[in-house]
């Protein structure tokens, strides 16, 4: 029988969608029943105490939890986030019950072994509850005591090979999408550069110094399944410089109704044969593309990458082979001002894993650099980058203004110029300036 | 600056305004040190190893204080 009635949650449970009550009703009985005969190294009525206050706080409609802590490892200033309850009396199992990070692997790629490893390990030093994934991409462990703290890092750095995520004002735990490993759009190695940035910058994932939470995310392609446009203050989305390529048989394949349009994704119901002037020519925002005598042409230089053709058409067309990332700066969710969508800071760029990606780390540091200096507390890059100006961004990483740091020529522009950098300053001849201009 | 030296500072300082304040921002320790951000890093870094600054989380937040200070310790049972 369950420890606390919970007939608010018990109603949860009656929707039509799974629920995450009745997921915990299960994870306490199996702790109840504790048929693997664990030692149970924090209360075995944990996931029972969990749902009474989370049920206490709807009754109350007000939280019962209070905010933050000074628990960690030693030495790390993220991955364990303190949570305490305000009613320990009344729910001791989670009187202390603190959050673990995990720092998942590129691509989310598991073995069952690692996994079954993690969750063994989660049972016996932890509530057994997880949360795969969280929205920044970790593993998150929910629920354990403070002496299991350095019990769990131990094992998981010594016998797992694994370290934390990040959370408070450090680097979060990059996140990627699954990359060349499975996807033909993909222009870089996501897996990569993921790890390998996740590795150079263990001191800003680990040791807090920045002014608030940073994001690093990489899409493979501008499809951003990842949507790192969105949800990072740094993303690095595939791009490519030369044609898409065509294949014209397979385009008169798609044509024909000899291949499905979107890889059949559309295949619910009849929608009538494909239509590639309605479908993909008349769809493609900036009118780059015609299909005339049986023959499709794309102008590159009017072609933004928006990926639509390619999606649905994907054996006919295929991404450049001039491939690089495009990288964009300051979006974040809504705290202050909303939510706000990555500005584009550098068009292309090389991502060349031979040289360690040295000219991504050329504008990851100067970045932080001044956000490090000039930011306020608990200040986004977006923010900052709101506040100051553009073109400080730009004058901070040394990068050139460029039509596409545009969006509107003439309505607000980032950019202005300075006097240095105008032929002859802003001095004029007056009576010069008369001669062609009458008051 | 030397190691010493910064913690000197900094502790001092920290000491100064545990009337009012425990937990200290990041910013707040390098104005001590009058030192730009990275500099600064490696002296607090290090005294968080020394065991002569211990790090709070908000979870989205960090913030740095005197080991035992605040309300936190006493109140989550840690001190």
């Amino acid at each position: 029988m369950a420890k606390h009635e919970t007939p608010l949650l018990d109603q949860l449970e009656s929707g039509p969608w799974p629920s995450f009550v009745s997921d915990l009703k299960q994870e306490a009985e199996k702790r109840a029943k504790n048929e693997a005969g664990l030692e149970l190294q924090i209360p075995v009525d944990v996931v029972d105490d969990l749902l009474g206050v989370l049920e206490l706080s709807f009754k109350h409609g007000k939280t019962h939890w209070k905010h933050g802590g000074i628990v960690g490892v030693f030495g790390y200033g993220g991955g364990v986030i303190g949570r305490y309850c305000d009613q320990p009396e009344m729910f001791p199992g989670v009187a202390h019950f603190h959050t673990v990070r995990v720092a998942q692997p590129a691509g989310k790629y598991y073995t069952t072994k690692y996994l079954k490893e993690l969750c063994d390990l989660w049972d016996f030093r932890g509530s057994g509850i997880t949360n795969m994934h969280g929205s920044t991409g970790d593993i998150i462990l929910i629920g354990t005591t403070t002496p299991q703290l350095e019990e769990i890092f131990y094992e998981m750095s010594h016998n797992m090979d694994q370290d934390l995520g990040g959370s408070g004002s450090n680097l979060r735990t990059p996140a990627d999408c699954i990359g060349q490993s499975r996807c033909e759009y993909a222009c870089y190695d996501t897996q990569d550069i993921c790890h390998h940035l996740t590795i150079e910058y263990q001191d800003e994932l680990h040791r807090p110094a920045f002014p608030y939470k940073f994001k690093f995310k990489f899409d493979g392609c501008p499809n951003c399944c990842v949507a790192s446009i969105a949800r990072s203050d740094l993303s690095f989305i595939g791009t490519w410089k030369d044609d898409i390529r065509i294949d014209q048989e397979a385009v008169a394949g798609y044509v024909g109704g000899e291949f499905l349009p979107n890889g059949g994704a559309h295949a619910g119901r009849d929608w009538g044969a494909f239509d590639i002037q309605k479908e993909v020519v008349d769809l493609c925002p900036t009118g780059c593309m015609k299909y005339e005598g049986k023959k499709l042409q794309i102008n590159t230089r009017e072609c933004t990458r928006c990926m639509h053709c390619i999606n649905v058409m994907p054996r006919a067309l295929r991404i450049g082979q001039e491939t690089g990332c495009s990288i964009l700066a300051g979006a974040k969710a809504p705290i202050l001002d909303g939510a706000q969508m990555g500005s584009l800071l550098v068009p292309f760029v090389e991502v060349n894993p031979d040289n360690d990606y040295q000219a991504i780390k050329d504008v990851i540091e100067p970045i932080w650099d001044w956000w490090m200096e000039e930011g306020k507390n608990r200040e986004r890059l977006g923010e900052l980058i709101k506040r100051q100006g553009f073109q400080r961004l730009l004058e901070a990483t040394g990068i050139e203004p460029v039509p596409q740091h545009v969006k509107e020529p003439r309505t607000n522009p980032y950019i202005f110029w300075k006097e240095e950098e105008v032929e002859g300053g802003w001095t004029r001849d007056i009576d010069e300036f008369r001669k062609d201009h009458k008051r | 600056m030397e190691q010493e030296e910064a913690a000197e500072k900094i502790i001092e300082a920290l000491k100064k305004k545990l009337k009012t304040k425990s937990k200290f921002y990041f910013n707040d320790l390098a104005k001590i040190l009058e030192m730009k951000p990275r500099p600064a890093k490696k002296f607090i870094t290090q005294m968080v190893v020394d065991c002569q600054l211990e790090y709070w989380s908000s979870g989205s937040t960090s913030m740095y204080g005197l080991p035992g200070t605040g309300k936190q310790a006493a109140a989550e049972h840690e001190d």
